[in-house]
């Protein structure tokens, strides 16, 4: 008798590339500098039907020699404000808004360096396994020239300390002045709420990115 | 009733957990043959997270939500006539590890024209840009997972990295997949190019049997006779565990 295989028959993954220099073209048109879509992605999803507290989420990108980038493909994926995902692996009963897929895209930008995400404030999210919840946190994934692989992080909100300090992901970061990087203060300017969410891609203080 | 939300809730993220991503086939970060990589990469190891609703969910598109030219780069932004360059399809299925289809994903793909100049701002290369090309698509895969749109062949291009560098003819892609971990950005080559082994692009890619799946292949099978050649390009996302133990009856 054979003695059994181990080589299953999973089939590997693509690989990644570089999205380059000219990924607006794309995934932003408008940025790159022309209209084509009549529909077209953004990164304002706050609709006038959205449940939930309305935020502003800005910041800078830096590379490893202090620099902000001007080029870089910044997405977002998050909970509603009742801490549902607009999902079917998501099985919490109700709170489904479905005017709220909870998904942003935008870009750095190529003057000021600064994006910027409108949306709302999510809840809560029920952690691994159904285990206690995580911290309200929105999903960031990042893709450029000189990004190989688009880089995971989540932002979590700075008016929200004893959450954070329970959060299961924050608390397996072994050093706690790298939980900071991850950490987004909140203001206030001309009666809008801004979190402020800069990220370090390198150096003294490189943000937190994960193996998702 | 607490008891039989925790429940519902653990079925339903422990049944969608995705495989580990092996990143021994993917450039790792820090890649000096490709300059712009040096200061651009995490240097302190990613924090390993096990999947949590967070990981396995991710946005869903609708079709309703594309034009009905959005994956024809040939007349989806043709003014006065068509593109320049030779007329190709493009095609191919998405699939998971598992070797299932992933039906109703967002694909994009954006490219330079004919001549290896994109529609940016900031490309200044001396190829004219193309009045009726875009160089931009989008399409949502059907229920077998299998996309297809119309374009020209890009051409190649210089870029700054080494002072001779150049990219050899190549469509960038977009996809989503069901998940936030399946999210992929890469490019598709061509059969035959001659400059697929001088670039350093492709040269970030440690395992050049992982190199040969962004190769799409010459498809004569798809081509349209006496119109256009088609190439094929499959696409392979992150597959999720099988359900070895089903419990759907806890709690139900
Ligand atoms: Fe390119």
């Amino acid at each position: 008798m054979d003695r059994p295989s181990f080589a299953f028959a999973y089939l590997p993954e693509t690989p990644s590339q570089t999205a380059g220099p000219y990924v607006h073209i794309g995934l932003i048109p408008k940025q790159a500098g022309f209209d084509i879509f009549e529909n077209n992605f953004s990164g304002d999803i706050a609709g006038p039907s959205v449940q939930g507290e309305r935020i502003t989420i800005e910041g800078r990108i830096f590379d490893g020699a202090g620099h902000s980038t001007r080029d870089v493909l910044v997405e977002t994926w998050q909970a509603n404000a009742a801490g549902r995902y607009n999902h079917p692996a998501d099985g919490q009963r109700g709170a489904l808004d479905k005017s709220f897929r909870g998904w942003a895209r935008t870009g750095t930008d190529f003057a000021t360096g600064v994006y910027a995400i409108r949306t709302i404030k999510p809840g809560a999210v029920v952690g691994r396994k159904g285990r206690r919840r995580m911290a309200p946190h929105i999903n960031f994934w990042l893709a450029s020239r000189g990004i190989n692989i688009g880089l995971a992080t989540r932002m979590y909100f700075g008016d929200e300390e004893a959450a954070n300090a329970a959060d299961p992901v924050l608390n397996i970061i072994e050093q706690p002045e790298r939980r900071k990087t991850l950490i987004a203060p909140r203001s206030e300017r001309d009666g809008n709420i801004i979190y402020t969410f800069d990220i370090h891609l390198q150096g003294e203080r490189e943000t937190v990115f994960f193996d998702v | 009733m607490a008891m039989r939300r925790s429940d519902e809730a653990a079925r339903l993220t422990s049944d969608a957990e995705f495989h580990q991503r092996d990143r021994t086939i993917h450039p790792p970060a820090h890649t000096p043959v490709y300059k712009t990589s040096v200061l651009r990469s995490p240097r302190i190891p990613l924090w390993s997270l096990q999947n949590s609703l967070s990981e396995v969910t991710g946005p869903m598109f609708s079709p309703e939500e594309l034009g009905p030219l959005d994956n024809d780069l040939l007349r989806n932004y043709a003014h006065d006539g068509e593109p320049i360059g030779e007329q190709i399809i493009v095609h191919g299925y998405v699939l998971d590890g598992n070797g299932r289809p992933i039906s109703g994903t967002l694909v994009e793909v954006w490219q330079a024209n004919a001549g290896g100049r994109y529609r940016h701002r900031n490309d200044t290369y001396i190829a004219p840009i193309d009045p009726n090309f875009g160089g931009c698509g989008r399409m949502i895969t059907d229920e077998n997972g299998h996309y297809f749109f119309r374009t020209v062949k890009p051409g190649a291009y210089p870029f700054r990295n080494y002072v001779n560098s150049w990219r050899p003819a190549h469509i960038h892609f977009s996809i989503f997949g069901r998940a936030f971990v399946q999210r992929l950005i890469t490019q598709m080559y061509f059969e035959g190019d001659p400059l697929i082994p001088h670039d350093s692009i492709i040269a970030t890619i440690p395992d050049k049997s992982a190199v040969e799946r962004l190769i799409a292949r010459l498809d004569l099978n798809a081509a349209l006779p006496l119109e256009c050649l088609a190439y094929r390009f499959d696409i392979v996302l992150r597959g999720s565990r099988q359900t070895l133990f089903d419990n759907k009856l806890h709690g139900s």
